[in-house]
C-alpha cells in the first residue's frame, strides 16, 4: 500500500507541492477533496518536494486533503469497449457508461523509430475537390485546419471524418464548447459511425489542465488500435486552446517566455503529439486532423506559426472555403501522381489562372481598364470559386477533374489556359482539342515544374505529345 | 574513479540535480540509473557539490535518491569503417539495428555499439616500422565501399609517435589491434581501427586551414549562378515553413559534387528522413554509378525525440563530418534545421535558470552558432592532400521573420545566405530563393561581369513591377516594360528549375555556363518591339523555346536543334542580332 500525505505545503495555480520521499518524475497521486477525487502528476521533483499538477485545478483544494501517489503515470485503458464511449480528460466516463479498467495502457509512450516508417503512399478521398484535386490528403498524415473563429471548421472535420474510409475515428476535443461536441456525437451518430468511435472531451468548462492530456490519450488509444491492424483516424479540434493551456502552465511553474508568453518547448510539445502520426508497415495506421485557430487571423503568431513548421501542410479555411493559397498538402505527390493522368494538369492550371484572377480583382479595385482578358478572368474566378471552392461541392475526384475541364472550357480557349497540347487533346470538352499543336502554352510546363511534374511528363512538353497518350485518348473521353 | 558518486536531488523535465562527492567534469557523460534503465546524460553545470546534467532521455519516473554514474570521459563518438550508409540518431545510436532489437519504437537506455564489432575489415598497412607520425597521420586503410577509409593515428596524441609495430595486411576488426606507437618518453600507444573523440571539440589534425575558393557544385542554378557555395565554406537557408528548405536541401544531398553527404535531420518530421533513407538505396550516383546511400550518412533526430540528443546530433553529425575529411575527403553537412538545435539550447538554458537574452535563447547563441560553423573549412592535411567539409544549415524562422535571434546570428558568419521567400514558393516558383536579397560571399564558376548584369537586370525589373503596381501597365514606358519582362524571363527560364525531372532537376557547371551565357547574349541584344503586347507575346514564346531547351539532354541533337530555334527566333527580333557576345563562340550550335 503506497503511503499517503495529508499536508498540501503550497498551491500555486494548478501546481501544489507535497514533502514526499521515493516519488518518481510525472508519478500519478490521486488527491481527495471536498469535492471529490482528482489525478494530479508529478511535474518536478526538488529533494523532499514534490511538484504535481492537478488535473482537475486547485480550486478548492485545501492544505489539509490527502494525496495518494499511485506509482505509475497516466493511464487510459485499451479495450473494444472503449468504442462508442465518451470521457473528459481524466479519462473519465462523461456518458453515464461504466468506469472501464481494463488493460491500463500508459500515455505519451516513445515515438516511433524513424527507421521503421514507411513513404505514405494511399490517398484519403473526402469528395471535397479543393482537398482532393488541389491538397490531396494522404493517409497517416498530420494535417491541421487553420482558422479564425466563427468559421465551420468543425462541421469541415465531421465531414472529412464521415467521408474517410477508415476502421476508428478518435475525436479529441479540448475547450469545445458543448454545443460543438452535441454536433459531433450527433453528426457521427446520423450516420451510423458512433459505434465505431471514442470521444476524449475536454470542455470550456472543464479545468485547464485536463485539456493537456486530451491529445497523449486520443493518440495513446489511436496507436494501439493501429498496432492492431486498424486505420484510425484521430480528429483534435482545437490545438490553440491546447497550446493556451501549455503556456497557463508554463507561467505558473514561472518559466521564461519566449514569444508572446508562449513556452520555448511549445514547438516539442506539439511536435510530440502530431509525429505519432504514421503508418505502420504491416499493421494500421494513424491519421491526424486538427483545427487550429488563429488568434487574430495571424499565422505568425507561435501557434499557427510552430504547427506549420511540424505538419504536413495545413488548410486555410476562410469565408467557409478552403482557400487554395496557403493551403498545402506536402504529401500530395505521393498520391497525385496515381490518379488520373490530367490531376496534375488541372491542379496546377487552374491555381495558376486563379491567381491572375486574384491580380485582376486587384487592378479592378484600383479602377484600371478591364481588357478582354481580365474579363474572362472575372468569369473563370467566379466559376472557380462556386463550382470547386464552395464547400457544399461534394463529389468524387474524378467528376472534380471533368468539372474542372468545362469551366475551363465554359471561359477560356485551349491555349489561354497554358496546358500542353497533349493534354488538351485527349482532355478539352467539345472537341476543340489539338487545334494547334504547336502551341505549348506559355505557363504551362513552369507552373507544372516544381513538385508536380514527374520526369515522364516534363519531357512531353519538350517533345509534345508523346505515344502513350495517343493510346489512352479514347479512354478518358467526358 | 570509483569514489565518484552521484545522487538525484531534483528533477524538472530532462534537467536533472544530483549531489556529487569526488571530481565531475564540465560536459561529462553520466548515467541516471532508474531501476534497470541507465540513461545518458551530460553535465552542463557544477555548483559546489551541486551538478546540474541534461538527460538525453524522457526523465520519468526517475526519483530523488536515484544513483549517477559518471563516465569519465566526455560525450563522443566511434569512428571507424562501417559509418557510411548508416542511420544514427544523435546520441549515435545505430537506428536500423535499433529496429530489429525493439521494433516499431525506440527505447529508452537502449544503447548499441555504433560500429559492427564482429564485421572484419581487410586492412592494407601504409606505413613502415620506424615512421614518425603524429595524430591523423595515416598508416593503413580499409576499403569502406567506394571509398579507402584511412586508418589514422588517434587524433588525441600529443606530440611525435614512431611506429613500433603494424599489422600485416589481413582482415581485422574495429577492436583489433593494427599498430603500437611509442614516444620518446617511452610511452605506447595501441592503434585499432577505430577511435573515440568527444563530440564538441573540432578535430584539427591537419596543417592548416585554407581560404575557401573553389565553387562547390550543386546543379542547382539559382545557387550555382547567383549565390554560389564554395568547398569548405558555409551557408544557410532561412524561410518560413512551406517555403521549400528541405526540399532544397535534398536535391543538394543528390547533386552536390562531394564525396560524401552528411544529413544531419535536426528536430523535424521523421517523414522527410524516410523519404531519405527509403529513396537514396535505390538512387543511382551519377559520379560513382553506385548508390547514393554509399556515400551517404544520416544522423536523426528528428522532432519527437528527445530534446536534449537534438542539441548534440549537429555535433555528432559535424565529428563525423571532420572525420571523413581527415581521409581527404570532400564532405557536406546539411543541418535542418538549425533553429531545433539552438530551441534544444533555448529549452536547457530556461531550466538553468539562465539570465535570457533575446526571445529568451541564451546569452552564448551567437558564440555556439559561430563555432559550429567555423567547423566548416577546407584544410592541409599532414601529408598535404587537402580535404573539406561545407557547411549548410536551413533556419526556420518564428513566423518567417528574418529579424530573430537565430537567423541574425547566422548571417554573421556564414558565407552565403540563400533565403527562401514565401511570396516565391506561394507562386510555385522553386526553388524560391529570393535571387534580390539572397547573397554570397564565394565566387560562381560563372563569369562574374554576366552575372552582375543579371542581377541588375532583376532589380530593375523588379523595381518596375513595383511601380506597375500603382501606375498601371498603360503608365509604364515600353522601354521600362520590356526589361520589366526580362527579369521575369530570368527567373521563369534559369532561376526556377523543376527538381523532379531528370534532366532539367540537375544542371552541370559546364552547360549552366553554356546556358547562361546564351541567356545573356538574348537579353543584351537590342530588340525591337511594336507595343508591350508584342513583347509580352515574343516572351511568353521564347519563354516556352527555352524551357524545352532546359529540358533536353545536355549535347544531344535535340538539344542543339532546340538552342538553334530559340536563337533564330531572337535573331528575327533583333534589330542588329545577337553579336553582343564576349567571347568569340559562334552564335549556333556547332
Ligand atoms: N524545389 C521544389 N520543387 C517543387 N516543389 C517544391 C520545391 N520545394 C518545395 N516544394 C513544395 O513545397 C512543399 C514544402 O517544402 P519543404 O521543403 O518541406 O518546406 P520547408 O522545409 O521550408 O518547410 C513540398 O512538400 C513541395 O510540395
Ligand atoms: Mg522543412
Amino acid at each position: 500500500m503506497r503511503k499517503v500525505y495529508s499536508r498540501i505545503e503550497q498551491i500555486v495555480g494548478d501546481v501544489i507541492m507535497v514533502e514526499a520521499e521515493g516519488i518518481g518524475n510525472e508519478e500519478l497521486a490521486a488527491i481527495t477533496t471536498s469535492r471529490g477525487v482528482s489525478l494530479a502528476q508529478v511535474i518536478r521533483l526538488d529533494r523532499t518536494r514534490v511538484y504535481l499538477q492537478v488535473f482537475a485545478g486547485s480550486r478548492g483544494v485545501s492544505t489539509g486533503d490527502q494525496v495518494r501517489f499511485l506509482g505509475h503515470r497516466m493511464r487510459v485503458p485499451f479495450t473494444e469497449n472503449l468504442l462508442g464511449r465518451i470521457f473528459d480528460g481524466s479519462g473519465r466516463p462523461r456518458d453515464n457508461g461504466p468506469d472501464l479498467m481494463e488493460n491500463m495502457i500508459e500515455i505519451g509512450g516513445p515515438s516511433v523509430n524513424p527507421a521503421k516508417r514507411i513513404i505514405p503512399t494511399r490517398m484519403v478521398r473526402t469528395g471535397i475537390p479543393m482537398i482532393d484535386v488541389f491538397n490531396s490528403l494522404v493517409v497517416s498524415q498530420k494535417l491541421p485546419i487553420f482558422s479564425v473563429a466563427g468559421e465551420p471548421y468543425n462541421e469541415l472535420l465531421a465531414r472529412i471524418a464521415m467521408q474517410a474510409e477508415v476502421d476508428i475515428i478518435i475525436l479529441g476535443g479540448m475547450g469545445l464548447k458543448h454545443d460543438d461536441y452535441l454536433f459531433f456525437r450527433d453528426t457521427l451518430d446520423d450516420q451510423g459511425a458512433l459505434s465505431r468511435s471514442i470521444f476524449f472531451i475536454h470542455t470550456a468548462a472543464d479545468p485547464t489542465v485536463e485539456c493537456i492530456l486530451i491529445p497523449d490519450m486520443s493518440l495513446a488509444v489511436a496507436e494501439q488500435f493501429a498496432l492492431q491492424g486498424k486505420e484510425v483516424l484521430v480528429l483534435l479540434t482545437d490545438m490553440t486552446n491546447f497550446s493556451d493551456s501549455l503556456k497557463e502552465l508554463a507561467i505558473t511553474m514561472e518559466q521564461i517566455p519566449s514569444n508572446r508568453g508562449y513556452p520555448g518547448d511549445l514547438y516539442s510539445q506539439l511536435a510530440r503529439r502530431y509525429e505519432k502520426a504514421v503508418d505502420f508497415e504491416g499493421a494500421g495506421s494513424i491519421t491526424v486532423l486538427a483545427v487550429t485557430t488563429m488568434p487574430g487571423d495571424d499565422v505568425t503568431h507561435p501557434i499557427p506559426d510552430n504547427t506549420g513548421y511540424i505538419t504536413e501542410g495545413q488548410f486555410y479555411l476562410r469565408n467557409g472555403r478552403i482557400e487554395p493559397f496557403g493551403s498545402l498538402s506536402r504529401l500530395k505527390q505521393n498520391v497525385n501522381k496515381a490518379t488520373r493522368e490530367d490531376h496534375r494538369t488541372i491542379m496546377n492550371s487552374m491555381i495558376q489562372l486563379y491567381a491572375d484572377y486574384k491580380e485582376t480583382l486587384e487592378k479592378q479595385a484600383m479602377g484600371f481598364a478591364m481588357s478582354r482578358w481580365d474579363e474572362k478572368l472575372l468569369n473563370y474566378g467566379r466559376a472557380f470559386e462556386e463550382g470547386m471552392m464552395s464547400l457544399k461541392v461534394n463529389i468524387p475526384l474524378e467528376e472534380a477533374l471533368d468539372r474542372g475541364w468545362r469551366i475551363l472550357a465554359d471561359v477560356f480557349e485551349p491555349e489561354e489556359t497554358g496546358i500542353r497540347s497533349g493534354m488538351i487533346s485527349k482532355f478539352w470538352p467539345g472537341g476543340n482539342g489539338g487545334r494547334e499543336p504547336e502551341r505549348k502554352a506559355g505557363d504551362g510546363s513552369g507552373d507544372e515544374g516544381g513538385e508536380d511534374a514527374g520526369g515522364e511528363e516534363k519531357k512531353e512538353s519538350a517533345d509534345g505529345e508523346t505515344e502513350k497518350e495517343k493510346d489512352s485518348k479514347e479512354n478518358h473521353k467526358t | 574513479m570509483s569514489d565518484r558518486e552521484g545522487r538525484i536531488v531534483g528533477v524538472s523535465g530532462n534537467m536533472v540535480v544530483a549531489e556529487f562527492s569526488g571530481d565531475v567534469m564540465q560536459n561529462e557523460l553520466a548515467y541516471a540509473v532508474s531501476g534497470k534503465e541507465e540513461l545518458k546524460a551530460e553535465v552542463i553545470r557544477v555548483r559546489g557539490n551541486l551538478v546540474e546534467m541534461q538527460v538525453f532521455e524522457s526523465t520519468d519516473g526517475l526519483r530523488v535518491g536515484d544513483a549517477i554514474r559518471f563516465s569519465g570521459g566526455l560525450l563522443s563518438v566511434s569512428l571507424g569503417p562501417g559509418i557510411l550508409a548508416q542511420v544514427y540518431d544523435g546520441l549515435q545510436n545505430p537506428l536500423h539495428l535499433l529496429a530489429e532489437e525493439h521494433g516499431f519504437f525506440l527505447k529508452r537506455g537502449s544503447y548499441l555499439t555504433p560500429l559492427d564489432e564482429e564485421k572484419k575489415w581487410e586492412f592494407n598497412p601504409d606505413i613502415d616500422t620506424g615512421s614518425r607520425v603524429q595524430g591523423g597521420d595515416w598508416i593503413g586503410w580499409v576499403q569502406e565501399g567506394i571509398f579507402k577509409h584511412r586508418i589514422m593515428v588517434p587524433f588525441a596524441l600529443d606530440g611525435d609517435w614512431k611506429i613500433k609495430k603494424i599489422a600485416e595486411k589481413g582482415s581485422y576488426r574495429v577492436e583489433d589491434t593494427v599498430a603500437e606507437l611509442k614516444n620518446s618518453r617511452g610511452d605506447s600507444r595501441k592503434v585499432t581501427l577505430m577511435q573515440e573523440w568527444p563530440v564538441k571539440i573540432p578535430i584539427t589534425a591537419y596543417r592548416e586551414k585554407l581560404r575557401p575558393k573553389e565553387p562547390l557544385i550543386t546543379k542547382i542554378r539559382i545557387v550555382d549562378t547567383i549565390t554560389p557555395i564554395a568547398r569548405g565554406g558555409t551557408y544557410c537557408i532561412p524561410g518560413p515553413f512551406g517555403a521549400g528548405k528541405t526540399v532544397l536541401q535534398q536535391i543538394t544531398s543528390r547533386h552536390a559534387e562531394v564525396d560524401i553527404v552528411v544529413i544531419a535531420a535536426c528536430g523535424e518530421r521523421a517523414g522527410e528522413v524516410v523519404e531519405t533513407l527509403r529513396e537514396f538505396p535505390e538512387l543511382e550516383d551519377p559520379r560513382t554509378g553506385r548508390s547514393l546511400m554509399e556515400r551517404t550518412i544520416i544522423i536523426c533526430n528528428t522532432s519527437s525525440m528527445p530534446v536534449a540528443a537534438r542539441e548534440s546530433s549537429v555535433y555528432t553529425a559535424v565529428t563525423i563530418a571532420e572525420y571523413y575529411r581527415q581521409m581527404g575527403l570532400n564532405v557536406l553537412l546539411l543541418a535542418d534545421s538549425t533553429s531545433r538545435w539552438a530551441q534544444a539550447m533555448r529549452e536547457m538554458s530556461g531550466r538553468l535558470e539562465e539570465i535570457p537574452g533575446e526571445e529568451a535563447f541564451p546569452a552564448y547563441l551567437e558564440s555556439r552558432i559561430a563555432s559550429f560553423y567555423e567547423r566548416a573549412g577546407i584544410v592541409r592535411l599532414n601529408d598535404n592532400s587537402i580535404g573539406s567539409i561545407t557547411i549548410g544549415g536551413t533556419v526556420s524562422p518564428a513566423g518567417g521573420n528574418f529579424e530573430e535571434p537565430v537567423t541574425q546570428s547566422t548571417l554573421k558568419v556564414v558565407g552565403a545566405f540563400l533565403g527562401l521567400s514565401r511570396e516565391r514558393s506561394d507562386a510555385r516558383k522553386y526553388p524560391s530563393v529570393d535571387p534580390l536579397d539572397s547573397w554570397s560571399k564565394y565566387d560562381s564558376f560563372i563569369d562574374s561581369g554576366q552575372v552582375q548584369f543579371a542581377r541588375e537586370l532583376l532589380f530593375r525589373s523588379s523595381e518596375i513591377d513595383q511601380m506597375m503596381k500603382v501606375v498601371g501597365e498603360e503608365g509604364t514606358t515600353l522601354g521600362d516594360f520590356v526589361d520589366y519582362l526580362k527579369g521575369d524571363f530570368i527567373d521563369d527560364v534559369y532561376l526556377q528549375q523543376n527538381a523532379y525531372d531528370k534532366v532539367e532537376g540537375a544542371t552541370s557547371a559546364e552547360r549552366q555556363t553554356h546556358v547562361f551565357g546564351v541567356l545573356v547574349r538574348i537579353l543584351k541584344s537590342e530588340l525591337k518591339f511594336e507595343d508591350k503586347d508584342d513583347a509580352r507575346h515574343f516572351f511568353q514564346e521564347i519563354r516556352q523555346d527555352f524551357r524545352n531547351w532546359n529540358y533536353a539532354e545536355w549535347e544531344t541533337d535535340e538539344f542543339k536543334e532546340l538552342e538553334k530555334k530559340l536563337l533564330e527566333k531572337v535573331s528575327a527580333k533583333a534589330e542588329a542580332g545577337i553579336g553582343e557576345e564576349s567571347d568569340e563562340k559562334s552564335l549556333q550550335p556547332n
